[in-house]
């Protein structure tokens, strides 16, 4: 038998979620419970964000759903007053592949960090992604356990010294975004925590993607990574090493423009603006596969570059809508009848048969 | 005990009550579906009937040796049976392997059929064989048929032109054709069948039609097959019967479970010996609003059906031994969040991967006990293959009266297995859809997801998309009510015992005891498959002259209610399992009463002669001492 073509439109990320007329304030997205991250924790910037950002989604409050699995970061739905799950470790992809395969009406987002996503629940995030299941999965990257004071994570840079690696880690850390995309993800992209213009702008994307969306989220540790970041931050360093990426745009960073991106080999360079031909500054397009990838590879573990935005964005059809259009179609064809069903094919009928017990 | 082909008697078919037949060949011999054939066909004809595939796991094991043989056995009869029958009274033996690997179990006086072609010097070398057993008066104490079935099979097919593999692969048709004839079974249902599943071959839809045709031709002509068998339909309770697996019947009470409810399914299922067969069949039933969800591995499995379940779907998720084992953590949170949740569990020979294709109950601690902290859940175990199409109604209908998942213990024996079973009339299965929360429940519009019915303990089922009610669960203990987290001593302690509390509180039937005399004095208890092997034994020892009851447990947590009262009224108790005694563990440490334990873990059933044999010298009073 071949496939049954179902032929799907092709929606937004929220075309099945019931719109709220009413105006909504991030205080509506905000629960009656304490928040307790350690002080000046990146969560805590990531959550006024997000409580910020929900509002202007303008779709019921009560059809918003956070799904988590463990470490500090997943303490997240506690805070929201939407509905949430707190799942257990690395699993939130896969619940939340429950819950929005059976329910479109949803919004359902997933909230996880290094060791949760990449590291026990590695094999979920991945499978998700490549389904392309309609969710919004923030990957709170701090390179750190932090819930479990401070051992090295699956994205630490080598060498790290932890309570569990006194003599330095040993281990080559992910690349997330290269490994999404490597999973087949339809939406990669990544912000900085303290960044809420560039966070809301990505958070906002990945949301109305119709499909899996992953978002990096660069997050200070303070406690056990403090500082991890910070090149990224300071403006002195940030300078010739953030490169903010949107579509359609050529991709230069730095004061006025400084430096830019071109191609050298089969990846990707930075040069000196001045010294580039204008038409070889790569133009970002985030449909293009082999662009999102490189650009992935320009950000390595010592945060020599690090790319923010929307690095790759397409449509391909979601794994929910075509399971929910086969049940759809197989339901139309009207022939579901239990009585049917359990008859079967072959039957035969007693009557009146006196049921005498003869030793088996 | 009827044994069939001694005196050949010329004319009309010699009448038999009961029959024990099994086809073994090798895994590439298509045993499996002569077997499942031959089963259609008796049960067409209103036989009672009860089957035992069994087979290797590796999926082709090397051609012709002991490891790659499979086998198929069907007992009939003409009255009720109870199990898949001890020993065949007649074994078609397809090749040398599966002579040695069965002829043991063949009884006395029985009938062996032979394919001759396949007994090689090469053939018989390969298992062992030092000279043919066909020549060498080894089987002198069987009655002997020699059929060349390879050779007549290619023969008869010669003229269709077919190749000449295609043609020896029919030969299973021609070993089908011939036994249909000797047991007087109707053909024109596998004619049927044959052209059904080869429609679009129809080339060998004609070769295995012709092949069938040549083996029932062979009964009637040859000189050797004096004598035809006849068994009655089954007089069985009024009703219409149809006959059907253990897995399908499952798949089937998921189905029904779904529409009872008025809830949408989702199976959350990751493929495993052998379970995967719900997933199968479901996979195949989207017509009645089923998803069906072939996860990345085995958590993914249950962690989607969970949230499938927090949306407000029956969340159901399907494995064997290992994947339960890998599944615990997330039932866990089902227990801790406490979600409806049906875990199927078709249990094998354990530990870690064990024995895939054999069946063994050694799940039932883990069942009972196999996660971290105290967390309870309900056990129900079907004791047939027709059965647990209504285990499985049961099974749903306390995990969406109590907010809980339940863990459905079925076995190898019940999954692969057959029998009639008789098909539920239109209106015994009343549709009582759930009632999922829509108010506030608690002061000033708030909402307690934690706050219980007074009688059941369950907490309201609220999903997402519905207004006023927004909460966040979880896996952290939570506070009493709201369902905030909470880490204050008093309130674990509470929610602990209340969450036991309402496990306990599961209302389950009272256990039934059969005891027709009434003055039985030895109580034979068990669960799950095992029903059909002790109530055979136990008919035998009746039938001995010995007092003897059986009871069967459905429900392994909670026990039924009565359950002690029952234990306590008998002599003795005695417990026969397929595991070093697990259900005997479980009884003796809750009731306090000492039990006899009898144990299998050799993949297979007990037999009922076994079982009998084992139980008889309980059955006999302790010598009281002058
Ligand atoms: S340990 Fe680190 S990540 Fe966790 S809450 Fe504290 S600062 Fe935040």
């Amino acid at each position: 038998m071949t496939a049954i073509d179902l032929g799907l439109p092709v929606l937004g990320g929220l075309d099945r979620v019931p719109t709220e007329d009413e105006v909504q304030r991030a205080k509506d997205f905000t629960s009656d419970q304490e928040v307790r991250w350690c002080p000046g924790c990146g969560d805590y910037a990531v959550l006024a964000a997000v409580r910020s950002f929900l509002p202007t989604l303008h779709i019921k409050r009560e059809n918003t759903v956070f799904v988590s699995g463990i470490g500090c970061s997943s303490r997240f739905p506690y805070y929201l007053d939407t509905y949430g799950m707190h799942s257990i470790h690395g699993r939130a992809p896969a619940i939340a592949t429950g819950l929005a395969v059976t329910r479109p009406d949803l919004s359902v987002f997933v909230v996880t960090g290094d060791g949760d996503a990449l590291s026990i629940g590695g094999n979920h995030l991945i499978h998700a992604l490549r389904r392309n299941v309609n969710l919004t999965i923030l990957l709170f990257n701090n390179r750190i356990y932090g819930l479990t004071k401070g051992q090295y994570s699956p994205t630490s840079e080598v060498g790290k010294v932890t309570k569990s690696t006194p003599m330095g880690s040993l281990d080559h850390p992910f690349n997330p975004v290269s490994l999404a995309l490597g999973a087949e993800a339809t939406f990669v992209g990544r912000a900085m925590d303290s960044d809420r213009a560039g966070l809301t702008e990505v958070l906002d994307a990945a949301t109305r993607h119709r499909g899996a969306s992953l978002v990096e989220i660069y997050q200070d540790c303070p406690i056990f990574n403090d500082g991890s970041f910070d090149v990224l931050r300071k403006p002195d360093q940030s300078e010739s090493r953030v490169i903010t990426v949107r579509h359609g745009e050529p991709i230069v960073f730095g004061n006025e423009g400084r430096y830019a991106v071109v191609r050298k080999g089969f990846g990707l360079a930075v040069a000196p603006t001045a010294e580039v031909a204008p038409e070889d500054v790569v133009v970002h397009d985030a449909t293009d596969t082999e662009l999102a990838f490189a650009l992935s590879r320009l950000s390595d573990q010592d945060l020599q570059h690090a790319v923010f935005g929307v690095l790759r964005r397409v449509d391909r059809p979601t794994y929910d809508d075509l399971a929910r259009a086969q049940v759809q179609h197989a339901v139309q064809d009207g022939t579901a009848d239990l009585h049917s069903l359990l008859h079967g094919t072959d039957t035969w009928a007693v009557q009146s048969g006196n049921v005498q017990i003869p030793h088996d | 005990m009827a044994s069939p082909g001694s005196e050949p008697v010329h004319g009309s078919p010699r009448k038999q009550s009961r029959v024990v037949i099994r086809f073994a060949g090798d895994s590439g011999d298509g045993m499996q579906l002569t077997g499942d054939r031959f089963t259609a066909e008796a049960a067409a004809f209103g036989n009672d009937l009860s089957t035992l595939p069994n087979f290797p796991a590796e999926i082709r094991a090397p051609h012709g040796t002991l490891a790659g043989v499979s086998s198929f056995q069907l007992h009939f009869a003409d009255y009720d049976i109870l199990t898949p029958g001890d020993r065949p009274d007649v074994l078609v033996t397809m090749n040398p392997a599966a002579l040695k690997a069965n002829l043991t179990d063949l009884s006395p006086g029985g009938v062996l059929i032979v394919d001759t072609d396949e007994f090689t010097k090469r053939n018989l070398t390969k298992v062992g064989f030092e000279s043919d057993p066909l020549e060498d008066g080894s089987l002198a104490s069987y009655t002997v048929h020699r059929v060349a079935m390879t050779s007549l099979t290619t023969a008869a097919l010669a003229p269709l032109g077919i190749g000449k593999k295609e043609a020896e692969r029919s030969k299973n048709m021609f070993a089908l054709g011939l036994l249909s004839w000797m047991y007087s079974r109707p053909t024109e249902g596998t004619e049927r069948w044959l052209r059904d599943k080869f429609a679009k071959r129809p080339e060998i839809a004609e070769a295995n039609i012709v092949a069938f045709r040549t083996g029932h031709a062979y009964g009637e002509t040859t000189e050797s097959f004096a004598v035809t068998y006849e068994v009655s339909p089954a007089a069985l309770p009024d009703g219409t019967y149809r006959q059907i697996t253990g897995n399908t019947a499952l798949a089937y009470g998921i189905v029904a479970s779904g529409l009872r409810f008025g809830l949408p399914v989702f199976l959350g299922s990751y493929p495993i010996t052998p379970a995967s067969d719900i997933l199968h069949e479901l996979s195949k039933l989207k017509r009645f609003g089923v998803t069906t969800f072939q996860a990345e591995d085995e958590i993914a499995g249950v962690s989607a059906a969970i949230g499938a379940a927090f949306g407000g779907s029956l969340g159901v998720t399907t494995t064997s031994g290992p994947g339960i084992s890998l599944k615990s953590e997330a039932i866990g949170l089902a227990v801790m969040t406490e979600l409806p949740l049906l875990v199927v569990d078709v249990q094998r020979g354990g530990p870690s991967t064990g024995l895939p294709t054999k069946t063994e109950q050694s799940d039932l601690l883990q069942a009972m006990f196999g996660r971290n902290g105290e967390a309870p859940l309900p056990i129900v175990a079907p004791r047939s293959p027709s059965d647990a199409f209504d285990a499985t109604l049961d099974a749903v209908r306390i995990a969406v009266t109590y907010q809980t998942p339940v863990l459905l213990l079925s076995d190898g024996a019940i999954a692969n297995g057959s029998e009639p079973w008789r098909l539920p009339e239109d209106g015994d299965l009343p549709e009582t859809p759930v009632r999922f929360a829509t108010e506030p429940n608690g002061p000033d519009g708030s909402f307690l997801p934690y706050l219980r019915d007074p009688d059941t303990l369950a907490v309201p089922w609220a999903v997402p998309g519905t207004p006023g009610l927004a909460h966040r669960i979880g896996g952290l203990e939570k506070a009493d009510g709201t369902g905030n987290i909470s880490y204050d001593p008093a309130n674990h302690e509470f929610m602990v015992r209340v969450r036991q509390a309402k496990i306990d509180g599961v209302t389950v039937p009272d256990l039934d005891v059969e005891d027709p005399d009434g003055d039985a004095d030895v109580l034979v208890v068990g669960w799950g498959s095992t029903y059909g092997p002790i109530g055979a034994a136990v008919r035998r020892l009746r039938a001995l002259g010995h007092p003897v009851a059986q009871a069967h447990f459905r429900y392994l947590n909670p026990f039924p209610a009565n359950t002690a009262d029952v234990l306590r009224r008998y002599r003795k108790v005695v417990v026969p399992e397929m595991n070093l005694g697990q259900l005997a563990f479980l009884l003796q440490g809750r009731f306090c009463i000492p039990v006899e334990s009898i144990t299998k873990v050799a993949g297979m059933p007990f037999g009922a002669a076994e079982l009998a044999e084992r139980l008889t010298p309980l059955m006999m009073k302790e010598e009281v001492s002058a």
